[in-house]
């Protein structure tokens, strides 16, 4: 069967997978007053289209910041600005100031959910058939068959399209980041990545390894001649970009500030809820919550964080080779996820994107992750109505991903053999997947 | 290149898990009034004795399948007391809890493993090349096209019906007949009888088939008659030479020495014994009449509410256009036209204006006409399952055209068996595209909430590329030609014209019955077309290995 078709019916099959998730409940459905994230992107087209570009992250009267208050940088903003001329174009009603709190209809829900669609099919999916086409290996075959398994990861699917949110979009942008670097394209990649970064502050997961990986090349050209001018260039194109996405804050240094302040919310504590990483399971045994205080929570957290990043960050900037990258890439966000300061049960996708990549090289291990990070989200899912489609789709990508990565190898046995080798040899540690490919 | 899958049944088992596990997403999706109806029925087997079964009329959904699916639904009904009990309440018109839902999504899910059953064995009676690459194999493509047949998913597991086991009872009793188990497709063809009833549409092409094939153990090798026949509809195949088509009818015709009283009484007595068990206690309780009338309501109209795509809508468009030409041309009077409400679309009772109104005899004749020839053919020259199978499709396919008040939903049971002949004969697949690209085209307006449109058209999509691509990659070279190419690409613009624009349209609250009239006109000269090349492929196709035998 040509590539084509094949690409084409694996786009088909993750976008209906995707709108049929789509039919449930989201996230503070009918839960007055506050109901839940799916209002809070719909509050926030409401104050991008409403009020000017320095009050959005202002608490002002129009903008009461404790109701859902901005807390993502300005590429969401802007998203949501352009999603809210469009919802004027069909109701005005959904955007009206202050009235449209709470608004919520079947027609809204539809609009929402293909502003999602929309983001993936622009997005997501085509990074992740360049990823799977140009830099994995291969037949064809398998290629498509990464890639159906890659876009029926079902954490991403059931958060973005259950509970509601915009992943799609970040995690698209660092993949087309990816994409560009493996590819030799420095400037786009890191271009691509900045715009992620600008998008969701989560970013920063990965933003380490792309530092290290782009600052061993330059220094393995040569710092005194092509490397000093990439390096300059990709400094310049990044500052360029910061620049251009924050230029309605730069004029007063109080708005940067302040939208600091809404990004990085260092008051709310280590954790809140549940959420599967060190501190809320030590939580459990020893009460760091309150033994501790909160500057030494978090200069503990930081001190951690960066101690559990720094072998792979150094290993790339050594060895920029993307292997490494992707490695460094996957131990990056899992240090942060597991370490950090105000993490939440969602910030799991980070690390999931990474090893979605890794399913080629590692398929038991990346499928295990990732089936164990959908059950991580679960009490959240259950808390949204979103039972039944996790529990499709979870056991869907498990018999998927069993049966076409299993049918592409040679023989499952030496699948399992090799992976139960190396998980015993590195001293399995669930965080460090550098450490288990280099034994 | 790819190295293959490994395990032979390993794919079967791929494709029927993630088709389930799609049915199973679908669980939330909209629901029509079918989903009510079953509830009702759940409801009544359950709480009413068998007596009270077809005179129960608290819903409006009143009992109207044979006694087996009444039994069946009982049967159910103790499976839903563990789910809601609510449910199994007659009073409860239009419970929908979240449970009953489930449960009632839940049951068509399960009994579909009757249709995945006969899928598998449909697959092992199809002729197969060794050493092909999966993808290629005819097995595969067989099973995708059955199991994700975009029609049968959307009107099972979205609008809701019980579809997919009643066909699995259709391709096993076909496959049987295939492996020569008469007895056994027998037997499960009248139990699909007494399961629902619209399979009376292909009942002459058993009767005929097993008359000919399983009373009659020989055939001749005499020539005179199937000459004489050929001759007599003037029959002339450009590919069979008269001396070819001399010797090819030197076999066939039927040797009526060799006609066995006992097959006759065996497959009788499996038949009249499977019918009396059916309605054997609504005839000791005298209750037959009701229970034809409940099976057989003529006195609805000649169309459904939305046309289905067949002779009849075109009929009806053609009396309609006559009849504005004649107003304008004043040649009529507005005032002595019948006030059929084409303005509502819901018409029931529809009275034509210019050209001759339509009884149920006349479509009875009209269908009768039209699936005779290809009775004749199995007759006369029966070319064993194969043979059958054609005689099937094209008797559903008469059906469908010429019938009284045919449902739109009626075309799978010509798709279905037709996506079997696709996977071994050219000409077939190239009519099976054409029908089915329509056919499930016309099932568009079965799911018009705004929610579901992408779905549709997803699914609509996925199923599309892949017959197109497979039965291309099957038979090697273009299946469509330019003009037929065209045709199916203006279902694009039709999509976009009935979905999105019309919608937008001030039109769209004082004639909303148009994308319904543009989509059954659109899609009825598809119908029709792919049922003319049926019938020529059925008097043109030489009998290739099976000369004249019923095995």
């Amino acid at each position: 069967m040509d590539n084509w078709s094949l690409v084409s019916m694996c786009v088909l099959l993750g976008l209906t997978t995707r709108w049929a998730v789509s039919f449930n409940s989201y996230s503070g459905a009918s839960k007055p007053p506050m109901f839940g994230d799916y209002e809070a992107q719909r509050h926030w087209q409401e104050v991008a289209y409403n009020l000017p570009v320095h009050e959005w992250y202002l608490n002002t009267t129009d903008n009461n910041l404790s109701y859902w208050g901005l807390d993502y940088p300005p590429l969401t903003a802007y998203h949501s600005l352009l999603c809210a001329y469009v919802a004027k174009l069909i109701n005005p009603a959904w955007v009206e100031l202050h009235t449209s709190r709470g608004y919520e209809s079947s027609s809204h829900k539809l609009f929402m959910r293909t502003t999602v669609l929309i983001a993936d099919i622009l997005l997501y999916i085509p990074a992740v058939f360049l990823y799977c086409f140009y830099l994995s290996n291969g037949s064809s075959k398998k290629k498509v068959a990464t890639a159906l398994c890659i876009l029926l990861y079902p954490g991403l699917i059931l958060i973005d399209y259950g509970h509601f949110q915009y992943n799609n979009v970040s995690l698209g942008l660092a993949l087309w980041g990816v994409v560009g670097l493996g590819s030799g394209w420095d400037l786009l990649g890191s271009l691509a990545f900045t715009l992620a970064l600008n998008y969701k502050q989560m970013e920063l997961y990965h933003s380490l390894p792309f530092f290290c990986y782009l600052l061993g090349k330059c220094i393995k050209q040569g710092l005194m001649g092509r490397g000093l001018f990439l390096l300059l260039k990709i400094s310049l194109s990044v500052l360029a970009t910061f620049a251009l996405c924050w230029l309605p804050f730069l004029s007063e240094p109080q708005q940067v500030l302040q939208v600091l302040h809404r990004l990085f919310p260092v008051a709310r504590g280590l954790f809140e809820d549940k959420v599967a990483n060190t501190w809320c399971s030590l939580n459990v045994l020893i009460k760091i919550k309150t033994l501790l205080s909160r500057d030494a929570q978090l200069l503990l957290s930081l001190a951690l964080t960066f101690l559990f990043v720094l072998p792979s960050s150094i290993k790339l900037l050594t060895k920029p080779t993307m292997w490494q990258f992707k490695l460094a890439l996957v131990n990056s966000s899992l240090a942060f996820f597991l370490f950090s300061f105000q993490v939440h049960e969602k910030s799991i996708l980070l690390p999931a994107l990474p090893v979605c990549l890794l399913m080629n090289e590692l398929p038991l291990m990346a499928t295990w992750f990732l089936l164990v990070s959908t059950f991580s989200m679960l009490p959240l899912l259950l808390k949204d109505g979103l039972l039944l489609p996790y529990a499709v789709t979870s056991l869907a990508f498990l018999f998927l991903c069993v049966y076409l990565l299993s049918a592409l190898h040679r023989s499952s046995q030496e699948l399992h053999l090799g992976s139960c080798y190396n998980l015993t040899r590195g001293c399995l540690s669930a965080r460090n997947f550098s450490l288990l490919v280099k034994c | 290149m790819a190295s293959p899958m490994n395990s032979d049944s390993g794919w079967f088992l791929a494709l029927a898990l993630g088709v389930s596990f799609i049915k199973c997403l679908l669980i939330n999706a909209y629901h029509s009034t079918d989903f009510e109806v079953h509830r009702n029925w759940l409801a009544v087997t359950h709480s009413m004795p068998v007596s009270k079964w077809y005179y129960e009329a608290t819903s409006e959904w009143t009992l109207d399948y044979p006694p087996f699916f009444a039994w069946f639904e009982y049967g159910l009904s103790h499976v839903a007391a563990y789910f809601d009990k609510e449910m199994l309440v007659v009073r409860n018109l239009n419970y929908a809890s979240p449970a009953t839902v489930l449960f009632q999504r839940l049951s068509v899910i399960v009994t579909d493993v009757v249709f995945i059953y006969a899928i598998k064995e449909c697959c092992k009676c199809l002729r197969e090349d060794k050493g092909k690459e999966l993808l290629w194999k005819p097995s595969f493509i067989l099973a995708t096209l059955l199991l994700w047949n975009f029609g049968l998913i959307i009107v099972d597991h979205i609008h809701f019906q019980y579809n997919g086991f009643l066909f699995g009872v259709l391709l096993l009793s076909v496959a049987r007949h295939f492996q020569s188990r008469h007895l056994e497709g027998a037997l499960l063809f009248s139990v699909l009888l007494n399961l629902k009833h619209i399979y009376l549409y292909i009942a002459p092409a058993y009767g005929v088939f097993l008359l000919r094939c399983f009373c009659f153990t020989q055939s001749k090798t005499g020539k005179s008659f199937t000459v004489l026949f050929k001759t007599c509809i003037g029959l002339q195949s450009q590919r069979n030479p008269p001396k070819m088509a001399f010797f090819s009818s030197l076999d066939g015709s039927v040797h009526w020495k060799s006609f066995s009283p006992f097959r006759f009484v065996v497959l009788g007595s499996i038949v009249l014994t499977t019918f009396a068990l059916s309605f054997g206690p609504f005839i000791a309780l005298g209750q037959v009449p009701q229970v034809l009338s409940r099976l057989f309501p003529f006195k609805r109209g000649l169309c459904h509410a939305y046309w289905a795509p067949n002779v009849w809508a075109l009929y009806n468009i053609v009396d309609k256009v006559l009849s504005m030409l004649g107003v304008k041309l004043g040649m009529l009077d507005i005032n002595k036209l019948p006030k059929a409400s084409m303005t509502g679309g819901l018409v029931q009772e529809f009275q034509h204006a210019v050209l001759p109104s339509v009884s149920p005899l006349v479509t009875l004749i009209c269908t009768l006409l039209s699936i005779l020839p290809a009775l004749f053919h199995v007759w006369y020259r029966p070319s064993g399952g194969r043979g059958f199978l054609r005689c099937i499709v094209i008797c559903a396919l008469g059906s469908f055209m010429f019938g009284w008040h045919v449902h739109e939903k009626a075309i799978l049971m010509a798709i279905l068996p037709l996506s079997w002949l696709a996977v071994e004969h050219r000409e077939d697949a190239r009519t099976f595209l054409i029908l089915s690209t329509t056919g499930h085209f016309s099932l568009f307006p079965l799911l018009f909430t705004a929610q579901e449109l992408p779905i549709k058209i997803l699914l609509m999509l996925l199923f599309t590329i892949f017959s197109f691509t497979s039965l291309k990659k099957l038979f090697r070279g273009r299946l469509v030609s330019s003009v037929e190419a065209t045709y199916l690409l203006g279902l694009i613009p039709l999509a976009v014209i009935c979905e999105l624009v019309y919608p937008l349209t001030p039109w769209h609250h004082t004639l909303p019955f148009i994308p319904l009239l543009l989509t059954s006109i659109y899609c009825a000269l598809g119908v029709t077309y792919s049922f003319i090349r049926l019938y020529i492929s059925l008097l043109t196709v030489p009998s290739t290995t099976s000369k004249g035998k019923c095995q």
